[in-house]
């Protein structure tokens, strides 16, 4: 299949790792993949922020290079964004009073990438190897907006040699929230301590999760407080082909 | 005793509040026992009803019917409960609301249950044990009002309410004008929402201990002298809003409130006296406006998390809500002689994201810099000048950019240059 790419600016600039392991593992699945060079943002931080109309600009963007007659499928590995195309997308035309965006929005193919494998491949297992400890967080969009469900879980439990702990507390938030985190700092610091604290009672080596923008919250309180906990977006660990 | 107005003076923004709600750990630890309790309360009389999901969806169809006859069921209650002996006020807003409650109860003793709609007014509860004996007037909320009756329903915990029913003077009950309900028969659904997802003590959940009902002054049923204030004070803006008036569908069970991981940590002071926690942030800016600092604040006192309404029994998108009202924050300050600081940022970065050569020219700045400011593998405090993001790296450590973002790796692959 021909699998079209939307990496996400956040993951472009912070963690091109991600963009880099979903690539290597669509490939050895046998996939296409094509990085429509066009994107950008998706516009979810605008929309979020109450700059609707910026946010329009953003999704009018979004779907020039990504809609179309031809629209072709696309994968992202972060669920906020996937979550906003599809959930907020139609929202942002209607403030808008944009009807052409309406439409556009409605042809856009958009997948977060758990959903992309389990339930357009059909695949849990793809050929991974990680023998580490690793707990999963289900982030606010994946579990809510998305209502991926298990699916991550069920594509970590098929990698060989990979223990995975269940997270207490697991669907609580990180206190991330975007433009939150700084507007309500207090209050967000409050939250990601109870998050890291479960996060280290589960003595897993990798905290994994679906979007890099949560994982960068609760990995910036792990290295603060020198926890030794890595955090890892799935693509990553199902990239993953260690033979060592 | 006579009820009067709590004055009213200006309130912090909600992040100043929450700062000083977290800065008290003793009753932090008492708010999130209490809160936990409450929330598998909640949990465990939800899960006992198979068909929950299609009560929730009959509850949202009554509301959502109700608010869009709402004119025509409202002249349906007045008639009603004047048939039944009852006396019907409205009121515009909050002032005029205290200024009937006033006129009706006199000087005398007076016992004011607690509700919320009591406190959106700025009326206080009155203890009941030691002042029931010499009252003689009451005042209370209401939880449902029957159109087609003209009947009053209260369900209660302990009963505060329902002692106001055996006092010898009048009985003053306030309510919004939204907390209508067409027939007995819709009320039905609500008499299971409303307590399960309350999560309270008592009747292990699943129903209220003090379910109290009365028709006007009808002899054998009711008070002596009945009267209803019904209370308009920005209602009737809020559902000229097509997004925001789903907020009036409430039922006041709190369910939100007792999920919501703000509250749990903060409390219910940063939310201001209309209602607390979810509810309270998209009712209050629509109900007094977002002209204040603080409730201009309480839409962005969310993470968005949405498990308020994954719980709410007459699925209310409180996210939805607050993403809206958002939207009017920003509104309201657009058009600013001089740019806020955030819309000039807003802009900005909307303006290089929407070309893709101006997108390229920040990401390899913005990773210069950022690299500059790099310690070990993480950004690890950030000059306060950096505003908004030095509040981030207070507690928190910045993700580094790599020295190559993800496209300049596609790029090099073979084939990668192309679309
Ligand atoms: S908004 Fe909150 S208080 Fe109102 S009905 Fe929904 S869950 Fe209950």
């Amino acid at each position: 299949m021909r699998v079209a790419l939307f990496v996400a600016c956040f993951n472009d600039a912070l963690f091109p790792g991600t963009g880099r392991a979903v690539t290597r593992l669509l490939e050895r699945l046998g996939h296409q993949v094509v990085f429509p060079a066009g994107q950008s943002c998706c516009g979810q931080v605008h929309w979020t922020s109450g700059y609707q109309r910026e946010a329009a600009d953003l999704a009018r963007g979004f779907a020039a290079v990504f809609g179309g007659d031809d629209a072709p499928v696309v994968v992202t590995p972060s669920a906020s964004c996937a979550a906003t195309v599809r959930r907020d997308y139609p929202r942002i035309a209607r403030a808008a009073g944009d009807a052409g965006l309406a439409r556009d929005a409605e042809g856009l193919r958009v997948h977060e990438l758990s959903e992309f494998l389990v339930d357009v491949l059909g695949v849990t297992d793809v050929g991974a190897r990680f023998p580490h400890r690793v707990t999963y967080h289900p982030t606010c969009h994946a579990l809510r907006a998305l209502e991926v469900g298990d699916r991550p879980r069920r594509l970590l439990r098929a990698v060989r040699d990979l223990e995975l702990v269940e997270l207490p507390e697991a669907g609580e938030c990180c206190g991330f929230g975007g433009a939150f985190a700084m507007k309500n700092a207090d209050v967000s610091v409050a939250m990601v301590a109870d998050k890291v604290r479960h996060v280290r009672a589960t003595a897993a080596d990798v905290v994994c999760a679906v979007d890099n923008s949560c994982l960068a919250h609760i990995g910036g309180a792990l290295t603060r407080l020198r926890a030794g906990v890595r955090t890892m977006h799935l693509a990553e660990i199902l990239a993953e082909t260690e033979t060592v | 005793m006579t009820p009067s107005a709590t004055p009213s003076s200006p309130r912090p923004r909600f992040a100043d509040a929450a700062r000083e709600a977290l800065a008290d750990p003793a009753s932090r630890g008492e708010l999130r026992g209490s809160v936990a309790a409450v929330r598998a309360r909640r949990a465990a009389a939800v899960a006992e009803l198979p068909d929950w999901g299609e009560l929730r969806a009959a509850g949202s169809a009554v509301r959502e019917r109700t608010l869009l006859n709402l004119d025509a069921l409202l002249e349906d209650l007045e008639r009603a409960v004047i048939e039944a002996g009852g006396i019907v006020h409205w009121a515009a807003d909050a002032a005029e609301a205290r200024r009937i409650v006033r006129g009706l109860v006199g000087a005398g003793e007076v016992v004011r249950a607690d509700a919320p709609v009591l406190r959106e007014i700025g009326l206080t509860a009155t203890p009941l044990p030691d002042r029931l004996p010499a009252a003689r007037a009451g005042v209370c909320g209401i939880d449902f009002m029957v159109a087609e009756t003209g009947t009053m329903v209260l369900l209660e915990e302990t009963g505060a309410g329902r002692a106001c029913l055996a006092l010898p003077g009048p009985l003053v009950a306030v309510a919004g004008i939204e907390q209508v309900v067409p027939t007995w028969r819709d009320l039905e659904v609500f008499l299971h929402l409303l307590p399960r997802s309350a999560g309270g003590p008592g009747g292990a959940g699943r129903f209220s201990p003090a379910v109290s009902t009365w028709t006007g002054s009808a002899p054998g049923d009711g008070p002596g002298e009945f009267h209803l204030v019904l209370l308009d004070n920005g209602r009737t803006g809020t559902l000229a809003d097509e997004v925001g008036r789903a907020a009036l569908r409430c039922i006041g069970c709190a369910a939100c409130v007792h999920v919501c991981p703000v509250y749990e940590r903060v409390g219910g002071a940063p939310y201001g006296p209309v209602r607390a926690g979810p509810i309270g942030a998209i009712l209050t800016p629509q109900l007094r406006g977002v002209g204040s600092a603080a409730n201009a604040s309480l839409p962005f006192a969310s993470t968005l998390c949405g498990a308020c309404a994954e719980v709410c029994p007459v699925g209310i998108d409180i996210p939805e809500i607050l993403v809206h009202l958002r939207g009017r924050v920003v509104e309201s300050r657009r058009h600013r002689p001089v740019p806020t600081p955030e819309l000039a940022m807003m802009r900005t970065v909307a303006w290089t994201l929407s070309d893709r050569r101006r997108y390229e020219t920040a990401l390899r700045r913005g990773t210069r810099w950022a690299r500059l400011l790099a310690r070990g593998g993480r950004v690890r405090r950030l000059p306060g000048v950096l505003g908004l993001l030095g509040r981030w790296t207070d507690a928190r450590d910045l993700p580094v950019p790599p020295p190559r973002p993800f496209r300049a790796w596609w790029a090099d692959r073979p084939g990668g240059g192309a679309r």
